[in-house]
This record gives structure tokens, C-alpha cells and sequence, in this order.
């Protein structure tokens, strides 16, 4: 155990906790939110793709890898903020 | 190589792939020139399946190894970016090169719950799992539960549910493994099976998880250059931009157009629509359904989790997440580019052909096991869609042939499916022999066991598991997607609860654990059963290819209401769960537990 106290640990914990629901909610948001309106979004046209069919072929795709490496930048920082981060 | 993987390999991977990449490439070009120069197809398709079978070995026998850390977790030496290859090629089976572009070809839209499902999972693996699994720093998943919730019976559940679902995946994968061979070397579906078996056998059996790794590497690399090329190939040839995930959507309107012409009332685009081109709830709700449940097996597959035990540190592992996942993408965005070419060649070149003068991939095809059907229904002579009868299993590999590409881009791409195929193989071979050896045998049967004896037992397991795997998938007991959509609803309902109650909820207590993976393994394994071989009603309409659907909700269920009806987890174990949690520092292990 790193030497950080029990407030200090909580404060870790609740940042870390933190940062994992805003991650959740964009997960849900661009696997289940988006794809619910894919009938409504085909209507619109991008790049010559239908929309909805975009997203759920590239568009949540790009925004999985964005979010993986967004979360262990974000991850190291807090990491680093409460001197826990490894050598 | 030595025993220890040596830091001067570690340093020069860049160099050593780069250069094998190289070779690769250049051996593919020697073979186009080989077939210009008129060399027989055989022969390029034996030159493709063999050589390729031969580098793997070549990298197994020289990763072999008797250090157990370097045999279970490759040293704990291998840099993200690797690792995350190494995901890339253990994560995308035959499912995902062979079967995914033809699931796509089939179902349009919605078989982009797959592409979905099959990617965003690593979000879940990245945030929720990895680097506290990484922390914990032992073996296998199995380990994890029994040292969180305290005894034998949780790892015993944990082992049951390993076993379970990367077992039926690992059958998938045998007989995508067979399909190729069978395909490529011109012998019976029965005997190729064992044929790919060897294959499998030399990468893993000598050097565990370490010659795993670094053949998955180089599998990552084949498998990605054989599903790139000829999709940019067909993208220059039709549309002269060699960018397939730009390119594809002129594809996609062209086959609406095709579609309108040939009568076809369930668009390609059309998103929960069913067979009458109308929008519908089941589809709707199946849509979701597949996606999540693909996603939560995801994060719960311990093949998949294990590989985040082989970075050198907590910071690694969520890195590396991030490589997994960029170098998996690579291959789910091309995918149903892919499919839009196929169709569209299809509806525009094969359909509505005279049967008498089809091309040859169609007598070719249709010599392996029925995946391919030509009846002329209404003796015309001309093929109408309805009598074209295409096995998903066969689109990617048969589409070069039937793009009218040279031989050696379809020699090119069963390598591709070979080296996806063999590498996820190996990766569950892995996971399946490690959990008995090290989880029964080392744990439960024998914990005195000498380095050398759990070692000679890994090996064994290894072997028998193989060999039993191979004899199931003789007998076709499915469609490889299906079966592999099976292993991850058993892996989500029975293991993502209590790995993620177990590191996020210190109040998660080891009777709750164990009630809760119990039922939801339970309901689910009912579930796929019941409505697969016993006729049983679907629930709600959700097709059991998404059966976690019902167990995953209840093993959160009821892990939380029996972790609230029992005692507290001791303040030993609470202290433990800090340590995981914070990347530095030692982990604070319960009394009395054995680790090493």
C-alpha cells in the first residue's frame, strides 16, 4: 500500500470512480443511445454513408478508441496527482 | 532466445517485426510472380497454409520455456503497443475474419450489433478490469476470485465458467481452422481438423503464454495485411481511391439500387427491419440484446483478461487496452466494407448470370460441405437470388475469386483466417489448460507440486484439451458465429459480476459471489439450452445467441442481495481490495493465503 491516508485514499477512490461513470456514460451513450435512432439518423446523409448505418460501422468505433486511451491518460494523471503512479 | 525473455529481444521488437513484416510481404509478391509464371493454384494455396504454419512454429520452439512466470504470463516483460497486437490477433477468431463480413453480407444492419458488440467492450476492459487485474498480478482469472472471496468454491465456480465458454469458443474455432485447411489443401473437413490441430499445438505446447504472445504478434500481422489488401484492392479497381471505409459508401447506394431492381424488400441499410422490410420491436430489442451481451463477455472472456497480465506494470495495461482496441478496430471498420463489395458484386455480376457459364470459385466452393448452393429451382438456366444459397462462413474467403482477383490474394487471405483463427485457438487453449493446471491441479490437487511437475501438467491438459476440442468440432455442431456468441453469453452471465463487484463494491462477499454466479451461469446456460436443443419458447423473443440477457442482470441481483445478507467482508480483505486499487505499492494479501 502506497503511504496515503484513509482520506486521501477515499479522495483517490472517488476521483478514480469518478472518471469511470463520465467513461460509462459515453460507452452507453454511443453504443446503445445512438444506435437506438439509427431508423431516424439513416435519413441523413454523410460522406455518401446513411448516418445511423455510419455510426454503428466507423462512427462508435472511432469514439471506443478514443475513450480507451482518453481513460489511461486521464487515469495517469490522477495517478500522479496523489503520488501513486508507479515508477 | 534464452529461458528469460532477454531485454535486448524486448528492445528490438520494433526492428524484428518490422523486418518479418517485410518478409511477408515479399514472400506474397515471390508467389504473385510464382503464378504469373504459371504455378498451380495448389501449390500456392500448400505454400500459404504451410509456410505460414511453419514461421508460428518456428517462433513456438524458439519461445519454449520451464520459467513458470515466463510460461503463464510471457515474463510479465511485453510493452503495450505489443500487447495490444497480440490482443488484436488472440481477440479476432475465425468469427471475426471469416464469418463477421458474411454475417454483414447476409444481415445488413443488423448484424452491425456484432461490429458494435465486438469492439466496445474494450471500454469495459480498459476502465473496469485490467489494471486491477494487472495489480493483482497473479495467473489466471480463476485466481483472482478465489483470492478475493476467499476459498476453493469461488475459483472452483470460476474454473466451471472458464471452461465452459472458452471451450464451446474454442470448438468455433476448430472448425474455422478445418474449413481452410479442407478449403486450401483439398482434403476431407474431418481430417484438415486435425491437420490445423498441429498447428495449434506448436505455438503454444512448448513456451505457454510467452510463445503465444510473441506468435500472436506475427499472426496479428498476417491476419490484418490479408484482410486489408483485397478490400483495397476491389476499392481502387471499383471507385479508384484505395480507402474501403470512405469508398464503401457509394457501394452502399449502389446496392440499394440493385436492390429496387431485384426486388429485394429488406434493405441492406434498413436497420431493425424484419424479413418484410418493416420495423420491429424483436429486432429492435435483439439488436441491443447482442450488443451487450458480446460486450460484457468481452470484459468477462479470460483468455481476453489474461493478456493484461503480461505488462510490465498497471500503467502498461491500461495502455495497452488502448492498442487492443485501436488495432482490433482496424480490422471491425473494414469488415462491412467487405460485405458491401461482396453484395454488390454478387447482385450485380452473379445473379441473374446463365448457370451453365457461373465462374469456377462456384465448382470450387461448393466442393466444401455444402457451404455454397447452385439449384436451379425454375430451370431457366438463370440463377435468381433465391437459388444462390452463400454460407457466411465462406464470403471473405471466397471473395477474391469471386472479385476475379489472382489466385494468390485468396491464398493470402486463408493464411489471414488461418493465422486469426489458430492465434484465438491458442490463446483459449491456454486460458482452458492453465485454469486446470494451475486452479485444480496446482491449487486443489497437489499444491506441492515441483515447478518441472506443473509444468509437464499444463502440457498435458493442454494437449488432451486440444485434441478433445478438435473431435467435438468434428461433429459441426453450429455456426462458428453462433457458438462463438454462446462462449460470451456463458463467460458475461457467470463471470462479469463478481470480477467487477469484487474490485469496485469492497461489500461484495464471497457467498454472494459464488449465489451469484451460480444463478447466472445457471439461467443462462438453461436459457442456451432449453431453446437450442429442447424447443423451448424464446423469452421476450431474444434469440439465444444473447442469452446473458437474463443471467447477467441476475447475477448483479443476487450477488448484492446475499452479500447484504451476509457478514461483511473481513477488514484484512477490505485493505486487500485498497491495494489492488491503487497502482503503487505491495499488495496487502489476507493472512494465510498462499501466492507466489
Amino acid at each position: 500500500m502506497a503511504q496515503l491516508t484513509p482520506q486521501q485514499r477515499d479522495a483517490y477512490w472517488q476521483k478514480t470512480s469518478r472518471l469511470m461513470w463520465i467513461i460509462m456514460a459515453w460507452w452507453v451513450f454511443f453504443s446503445f443511445l445512438i444506435p437506438a435512432f439509427a431508423v431516424q439518423l439513416n435519413t441523413i446523409s454523410i460522406l455518401g454513408f446513411p448516418l445511423g448505418f455510419y455510426m454503428a460501422a466507423q462512427g462508435s468505433l472511432i469514439s471506443y478508441v478514443v475513450l480507451c486511451f482518453w481513460n489511461a491518460s486521464a487515469q495517469n494523471k490522477i495517478d500522479q496527482e496523489f503520488g501513486v503512479a508507479e515508477d | 532466445m534464452a529461458t528469460k525473455t532477454s531485454k535486448s529481444f524486448v528492445d528490438n521488437l520494433g526492428k524484428i517485426y518490422g523486418g518479418y513484416a517485410g518478409g511477408f510481404i515479399g514472400f506474397v509478391i515471390l508467389l504473385a510472380i510464382m503464378e504469373q509464371m504459371g504455378v498451380p493454384n495448389k501449390i500456392i494455396g500448400y505454400c500459404f497454409v504451410f509456410l505460414t504454419i511453419g514461421v508460428y512454429a518456428y517462433i513456438g520452439i524458439l519461445s519454449r520455456t520451464s520459467e513458470l512466470s515466463e510460461y503463464y504470463v510471457a515474463g510479465r516483460v511485453v510493452p503495450p503497443f505489443f500487447n495490444g497486437m497480440a490482443t488484436g490477433a488472440d481477440w479476432m477468431s475465425a468469427a471475426s475474419f471469416i464469418s463477421m463480413a458474411g454475417g454483414l453480407y447476409l444481415g445488413g444492419y443488423g448484424a452491425l450489433g456484432y461490429v458494435l458488440g465486438w469492439t466496445g467492450g474494450y471500454v469495459l476492459v480498459g476502465v473496469l478490469l485490467a489494471p486491477y487485474l494487472r495489480k493483482f498480478g497473479q495467473f489466471t482469472v480463476p485466481d483472482f476470485l478465489g483470492v478475493r472471496y476467499e476459498g476453493n468454491a469461488a475459483r472452483i465456480c470460476g474454473v466451471i465458467v472458464l471452461f465452459s465458454a472458452s471451450f464451446t469458443y474454442i470448438v468455433a474455432q476448430t472448425f474455422g481452422i478445418g474449413i481452410i485447411t479442407s478449403r486450401f489443401l483439398g482434403i476431407p473437413f474431418e481430417v484438415a481438423i486435425f491437420v490445423g490441430l498441429l498447428g495449434i499445438l506448436v505455438c503454444s505446447m512448448l513456451g505457454g503464454m510467452r510463445a503465444v504472445t510473441w506468435t500472436q504478434v506475427a499472426q496479428y500481422i498476417i491476419l490484418i495485411i490479408a484482410y486489408l489488401v483485397p478490400v483495397v484492392w476491389l476499392s481502387t479497381k471499383l471507385y479508384g481511391l484505395p480507402i474501403p471505409e470512405l469508398t464503401y459508401g457509394q457501394a452502399l447506394n449502389e446496392i440499394a439500387d440493385l436492390e429496387k431492381k431485384l426486388g429485394i424488400i429488406k434493405p441492406h441499410i434498413g436497420a431493425y427491419v424484419d424479413a418484410k422490410g418493416q420495423f420491429s420491436w424483436v429486432e429492435f430489442n435483439n439488436f441491443w440484446a447482442l450488443t451487450l451481451t458480446l460486450m460484457i463477455g468481452t470484459a468477462s472472456l479470460p483468455h481476453i483478461l489474461m493478456r493484461y497480465f503480461t505488462t510490465p506494470n498497471v500503467k502498461d495495461a491500461r495502455t495497452s487496452v488502448g492498442w487492443s482496441i485501436f488495432f482490433i478496430f482496424l480490422l471491425y471498420f473494414t469488415a462491412p466494407a467487405y460485405a458491401a463489395f461482396a453484395k454488390r458484386e454478387v447482385y450485380a455480376n452473379v445473379i441473374g448470370q446463365q448457370i451453365s457459364q457461373l465462374p469456377a470459385w462456384v465448382q470450387n466452393w461448393s466442393q466444401v460441405g455444402g457451404l455454397l448452393t447452385i439449384k436451379d429451382a425454375n430451370s431457366d438456366g438463370i440463377l435468381q437470388l433465391s437459388e444462390f444459397i452463400i454460407n457466411q462462413d465462406i464470403i471473405v474467403l471466397s471473395m477474391p475469386e469471386i472479385a476475379g482477383l489472382p489466385y494468390v490474394i485468396s491464398g493470402l487471405v486463408a493464411a489471414g483466417g488461418l493465422a486469426a483463427a489458430l492465434s484465438t485457438a491458442d490463446g483459449l487453449l491456454l486460458a482452458i489448460a492453465n485454469a486446470l493446471s494451475h486452479d485444480v491441479y496446482y491449487k486443489l490437487i497437489d499444491p506441492k507440486a515441483s515447478t518441472v511437475r506443473r509444468l509437464v501438467v499444463a502440457r498435458v491438459l493442454l494437449v488432451g484439451v486440444a485434441i478433445i476440442g478438435a473431435a467435438v468440432a468434428g461433429t459441426r455442431p453450429a455456426g462458428i458465429i453462433q457458438m462463438v456468441a454462446w462462449a460470451f453469453s456463458l463467460a458475461a452471465a457467470g463471470l462479469f459480476a463478481p470480477l467487477v463487484l469484487g474490485i469496485w463494491w469492497k461489500r461484495t462477499t464471497a457467498a454472494g459471489a459464488i449465489a451469484g454466479m451460480t444463478v447466472g451461469f445457471g439461467v443462462c446456460a438453461f436459457y442456451l439450452v432449453g431453446t437450442r436443443y429442447f424447443d423451448m419458447q424464446l423469452w421476450f423473443g431474444i434469440r439465444n445467441i444473447s442469452s446473458a440477457l437474463f443471467g447477467l442482470p441476475l447475477a448483479f441481483l443476487v450477488t448484492w442481495a446475499v452479500s447484504l445478507m451476509t457478514q461483511a467482508p473481513s477488514k484484512e480483505m477490505q485493505d486487500f481490495v485498497d491495494s489492488i486499487r491503487t497502482p503503487k505499492g505491495e499488495l496487502a494479501w489476507v493472512k494465510g493465503q498462499q501466492h507466489e
